[in-house]
């Protein structure tokens, strides 16, 4: 990139996965600095969510390394990935409808008792101390979450992956069911996480938020890298050059 | 949703006399309806002991056989296998699985039991019947055969990912018969009798033990309560009022010296116990009386039922079963093993049905092909009248033991009042669809289900 910054958080060398035939992911690398959002754009089917599912654990690359402060790391499986203090807020949320909150927000990680029995109690005051953070005007604690609205879903997702102290934070699509002010409120969010330093992949398709959110984007197409640019130093419409036609603006290369 | 729910408004609204005790109202909605099966039946049965016809059901109901310490008695000894399974089939079911294999696979470990008791252990081994050794060591042996075959099965579905309705379905006509060549088809008997206690009958508390057992089961239940409202204080959470408290415990405790009493208010009979006392070389005296009590077949139940619920409710173990049925992507993505946990699920599956075959044995009072025949059926619809959804994620081990105990109810009831055999089968088999369709009418009222 244009300035040496240390040590990446993460790096994702020369990454390949392929489907049967088809190469979902071919060959690409991007990286992700403390403090930083980088966006992962691209169409539909472009790789970007393949991409990250390498990271967060869910799939395993074919070829390719993964760096995390410099070291190398071998992210077989999502407890992998959790140990490594990397959160995922996935586009379908990951919950388990017939659960409440807090069962949601812990699972896979819950608060037992000595006697080694779940700790339910101890788990609902923490969804409540979290939940008074995120969203104030959150009260179903009590019930599935499958009674709850698009909105209350969402941030029973971002709180289970802001609880843990993530340190770096993957967010696919978080903004895509929201109305306008819950849009606004995980932008407040991602601002706030990025002043704590995490280093946050942001996967979006609304070119606006990839303005406004994010510190540099890197475009996908077909499975391939078409670049990685600071945002700042293109406009909207170099970008969108770039997702649609997969060419690369001049200045930024 | 429904409309009803959604507009609801739910913070300004009065609570209902349920909601501040926090009763279940599917839950009441079973015991209502198996109050009334027991009703029906109670009076049906005194309507045919009436001399000459008369039309005041009060008659019928006083004079009734079916609300008889005795009936009840032997509803719950019979119902106890069926029930053990059931709660099994429960996590099963709401991992998304499905087991056709628990009849053939309960006749396998009986299979085992049954040739330790009668040839490996005495013979074999040379310990010699009667033995005090005869009876663990079968049950040993019948309870690891069931659990490892179980474990088994789980690998072949979370593992090698075969789906669970083939793995059983073979498992259906493989166990059964696997156990049939050990045997080489002969009934295996007589059973040990230590081990003959646990059938039921054979092995009861007697009146002073069972009131114990019922103190100490009433003293637990209002202390589990008490528990959990220290708990909720000590976080500030809202509480049901005290009177809501002591209410709940006097409902459980009344519940478990009501079912104690009956069980104990059940005599033996004199014929039984003349037998007993000529075994020891002495004869009865004038007036001597037993009762039954508490079997140890039921109180097993009862411990496993409690056990069950803790593992459900209160372990991750249990937590992780709930969320892999309702979402077992999400159960995945955020670390959970579903693959080796659908092992243990099906492992625990394989113990109970092997606990159950103990049960079932020991009752039969000896070991025969044909034991648990049709079980898995039996099972199935236990666990789904109980409220196990076959869509995942959704069940509760006392439902499937209520639904168990509803089963053998109409069962013994259709032939109490002598129901043709075809029309028997053909009540269950509507009473399970009803049911399920209450169920999905009752998730659809409340918002569960969309």
């Amino acid at each position: 990139m244009t300035q040496d910054r240390g040590t990446p958080l993460v790096e994702l060398r020369d990454i390949s996965i392929a489907f049967g035939g088809i190469k979902a992911v071919d060959h690409v690398t991007v990286d992700l600095y403390p403090g930083e959002v980088v966006g992962l754009l691209g169409h539909n089917g472009a790789g970007k969510s393949t991409l990250i599912k390498c990271l967060s654990g869910a799939y395993q690359a074919d070829s390719g390394e993964i760096f995390i402060n410099g070291q190398k790391a071998s992210i077989q499986n999502p407890r992998d990935a959790r140990a490594y203090n990397i959160e995922t807020i996935y586009q379908t949320l990951a919950l388990a409808d017939n659960l409440d909150a807090a069962s949601n927000l812990f699972l896979g990680r819950e608060l037992v008792t000595p006697m080694g029995f779940v700790d339910e109690a101890r788990m609902e005051a923490e969804t409540r101390k979290i939940m008074a953070r995120l969203n104030p005007n959150f009260r179903k604690f009590n019930v599935p979450v499958s009674a709850l609205s698009g909105g209350q879903r969402q941030s029973v997702a971002i709180a289970r992956a802001v609880y843990f102290n993530a340190r770096i934070l993957i967010m696919d699509e978080p903004t895509a069911a929201l109305g306008p002010h819950e849009t606004q409120m995980v932008a407040e969010l991602i601002e706030e996480l990025k002043r704590q330093g995490l280093g946050i992949f942001l996967i979006e398709h609304d070119i606006h938020n990839v303005m406004k959110l994010c510190d540099r984007a890197s475009v996908m197409k077909n499975g391939q890298l078409v670049g990685t640019v600071n945002v700042d130093e293109v406009t909207d419409d170099d970008i969108l050059g770039m997702i649609i036609l997969g060419k690369k603006p001049e200045k930024a290369a | 949703m429904s409309d009803v729910a959604k507009h609801a408004p739910h913070e300004i609204r009065q609570r209902s006399l349920l909601e501040t005790l926090e009763i279940d109202t599917r839950l009441l909605g079973m015991i209502g309806a198996f109050v009334v099966i027991c009703l029906g039946f109670q009076g049906w049965t005194g309507f045919r002991l009436q001399p000459e016809f008369t039309a005041n059901p009060f008659a019928w109901l006083s004079d009734g056989a079916f609300l008889s310490a005795r009936n009840i008695f032997n509803l719950t000894i019979q119902t106890v296998s069926v029930a053990i399974m059931a709660t099994g089939m429960v996590f099963v079911i709401v991992t998304r699985h499905i087991d056709l294999s628990v009849g053939a696979l309960l006749a396998l470990c009986s299979a085992v039991m049954g040739l330790m008791q009668v040839w490996l252990v005495p013979t074999v081994m040379g310990l010699g019947f009667g033995h005090p050794m005869v009876a663990p060591m079968a049950m040993v042996a019948g309870l690891a055969t069931g659990t490892l075959v179980g474990a088994f099965n789980g690998w072949l579905i979370g593992y090698q990912r075969i789906p669970a309705f083939i793995v059983t379905l073979g498992g259906l006509l493989i166990w059964r018969n696997v156990g049939w060549y050990m045997t080489s088809g002969q009934t295996l008997g007589p059973l040990d009798k230590n081990f003959l206690l646990f059938g039921g009958s054979e092995g009861t508390l007697g009146a002073t033990a069972s009131w114990i057992v019922a103190a100490i089961a009433a003293a637990l239940a209002i202390w589990a309560q008490f528990q959990g409202r220290k708990a909720k204080l000590a976080h500030d959470f809202r509480v049901k009022p005290i009177w809501a408290e002591v209410m709940m415990s006097a409902i459980y405790a009344g519940a478990i010296f009501g079912f104690v009493a009956i069980l104990n208010s059940y005599e033996v009979p004199a014929g039984r116990l003349r037998r007993i006392f000529a075994a020891r070389g002495e004869t009865m005296p004038e007036g001597y009386s037993e009762v039954f009590g508490l079997p140890i077949s039921v109180l097993i139940l009862i411990l496993l039922a409690i056990a069950m619920t803790m593992i459900a409710r209160r372990t991750r173990f249990g937590r992780y079963i709930f969320a892999t049925g309702g979402n077992p992507d999400a159960a995945e993505l955020s670390g959970i093993n579903t693959r080796l946990l659908t092992v243990k699920v099906f492992a625990l599956m394989g113990f109970l049905c092997a606990l159950s075959a103990i049960v079932a044995q020991a009752r039969l009072q000896n070991h025969t092909n044909d034991i648990g025949t049709l079980d898995e059926l039996r099972v199935i619809a236990a666990a789904v009248i109980g409220g196990t959804a076959l869509s995942g994620g959704i069940g509760t081990i006392y439902g499937a033991i209520l639904g168990a105990l509803i089963m053998q109810s109409l069962q013994s009831g259709m032939a109490m009042v002598g129901v043709d055999s075809p029309f028997q089968n053909i009540v269950v088999g509507l009473v399970l669809v009803i049911a399920v369709w209450i169920d999905i009418q009752y998730r659809k009222r409340t918002g569960a289900l969309k």
